[in-house]
């Protein structure tokens, strides 16, 4: 089933400038593996080298950070959001 | 039938035998009693500044009806009213019993006969009639009134970067009168700057953006302090330049001084107000773990290596968005000082100008945060540039 995935200004130019695309999985993990089968290169920047999600990218489902939830084995079902937000440093 | 008029005395008289009048003595055994009793002092502005009896609500007659009843929604709570010699007190209470108020009375000798007795007095500090005009569409408000601007003209805030979001941030909180405003930059103005920039303007080109802050921040209102501290935050000083503060609003523009500002008003227990801009998104939050919040490091516990953190100058940002960021960042800062509404706190509203949406995030305390978890591994302040590049290697 489709999940609506939000992805941030810094990772659009992976999803030919999309912020929001679809992808299905039943967790996490899941409808991660099948964004990188559309947009290749995506997985390398949410993934470090020991393939744990990285720190300074937050996971949402919905307004939950999945950190709080299962991290990226939490279920996601129809109609739920992920939201990837990376920490951001601008001010000036 | 003749109809004759009352005149105003016959009608005063005819008023006092309708109400409940209660003598000064009285009113200073319930008042020693601790008694749940509201005391309403409905004198005029100039009539109250030489005092009132200690606890009193001041509120002018005229306004009594209009706001008696957000000011005391119960109608059965003990009600004593006073003025300065006892008769706008019985025609207020009248009022009062009309509106269907129980148990009102009115101060028989006002005011006058409580000091003739020698009783204790209350003298609050009030706002000058100048200031009054200046701020009369805040103390309007119940949310603000006299007491809540008496509040932000006593409160001092540490704006980190006279930039993108101290801009806002600076004139708004200065419009509002808050007393106290420090603003740490390092930076002069460059032209680059102007495009949303907006506390400098041209003429300031080269020259401090403290400085040029102070100026504009002091032409909006002259009320107010502006201290300037012309310096960079690092850990040698940010302790030191933090402590004279009651609220810090980042408008940073580097991973390593967040980290720092986090550390640093954890350890303070400051409240920080975070905000965060990058081309057309921004993110909002109020970090403040001494009530129970999350920090910074529990939404992000690493920053992002150098490689993956673009920074403004070489991303671009939205000339607008800053303007939106630091506006809400100003509204956090005055609601905290006030005391009103809901803070931000572990909550994160991402704001997106293309989608001109709105969305929030719950934010968690981390129980295993290595500063605020439960088992901290951080108790002093760190080597944030280091911490900030080899965080990934290690």
């Amino acid at each position: 089933m489709p999940i609506k995935v939000r992805i941030p200004t810094p990772l659009q130019k992976l999803t030919q400038n999309k912020g929001e695309v679809e992808a299905s999985g039943q967790t996490v993990a899941q409808v991660l593996a099948s964004l990188e089968s559309q947009y290749n290169g995506l997985k390398t920047r949410l993934y470090d080298e020991n393939g744990q999600l990285r720190r300074f990218i937050n996971f949402y489902v919905n307004d939950e950070d999945i950190r709080f939830l299962q991290g990226d084995q939490t279920v996601v079902k129809d109609g739920d959001e992920i939201s990837i937000v990376p920490a951001i440093a601008g001010g000036s | 039938m003749l109809l004759t008029m009352p005149s105003s005395q016959d009608y005063l008289n005819q008023i006092k035998k309708e109400i409940k009048e209660i003598s000064v003595e009285e009113l200073k055994k319930k008042l020693d009693k601790k008694e749940n009793l509201l005391v309403i002092d409905v004198r005029e502005k100039e009539e109250t500044e030489g005092g009132v009896i200690p606890g009193a609500t001041k509120i002018p007659r005229g306004f009594l009806e209009l706001k008696i009843e957000n000011l005391e929604p119960n109608k059965n709570r003990p009600i004593v009213i006073n003025c300065a010699g006892g008769n706008r007190s019985a025609l207020s209470a009248k009022a009062l019993q009309d509106l269907g108020y129980q148990n009102v009375s009115s101060l028989k000798g006002g005011y006058a006969a409580w000091q003739h007795a020698g009783f204790p007095i209350e003298q609050k500090k009030g706002l000058s009639s100048d200031k009054m005009a200046r701020y009369a569409r805040h103390t309007s408000m119940p949310e603000v009134g006299e007491e809540g601007q008496l509040k932000l003209l006593s409160a001092k805030v540490l704006l980190i970067g006279a930039g993108g979001l101290g801009s806002p941030a600076g004139l708004y909180l200065a419009a509002a009168g808050v007393g106290t405003i420090g603003i740490i930059d390092n930076d002069v103005v460059d032209k680059s700057n102007l495009q949303r920039q907006i506390l400098h303007d041209e003429s300031w080109e080269g020259l401090p953006k403290v400085e040029s802050a102070r100026h504009r921040m002091k032409g909006i209102n002259s009320d107010i302090k502006v201290i300037p501290h012309q310096t960079r935050l690092d850990r040698t000083n940010a302790l030191e330049i933090l402590k004279d503060y009651d609220i810090v609003v980042n408008g940073c523009d580097n991973f390593s001084t967040r980290y720092l500002l986090n550390d640093a008003c954890y350890f303070l227990k400051k409240p920080l107000v975070d905000g965060s801009i990058f081309r057309f998104e921004g993110q909002v939050t109020v970090f403040d773990p001494a009530r129970g919040g999350p920090c910074y490091r529990c939404l992000y516990p690493l920053p992002p290596p150098p490689e993956m953190a673009p920074s403004c100058q070489e991303a671009g940002v939205f000339g607008v968005l800053p303007g939106i960021i630091g506006s809400l960042q100003a509204v956090e800062v005055i609601k905290i000082i006030l005391g009103q509404g809901e803070p931000l706190i572990g909550k994160l509203i991402l704001y997106d100008a293309l989608k001109q949406k709105f969305r929030e995030m719950k934010i968690r305390r981390d129980k295993t945060c290595p500063l605020c978890g439960d088992n901290p591994t951080i108790k002093e302040l760190i080597d944030y540039e280091w911490f900030c590049s080899t965080a990934h290697s290690q």
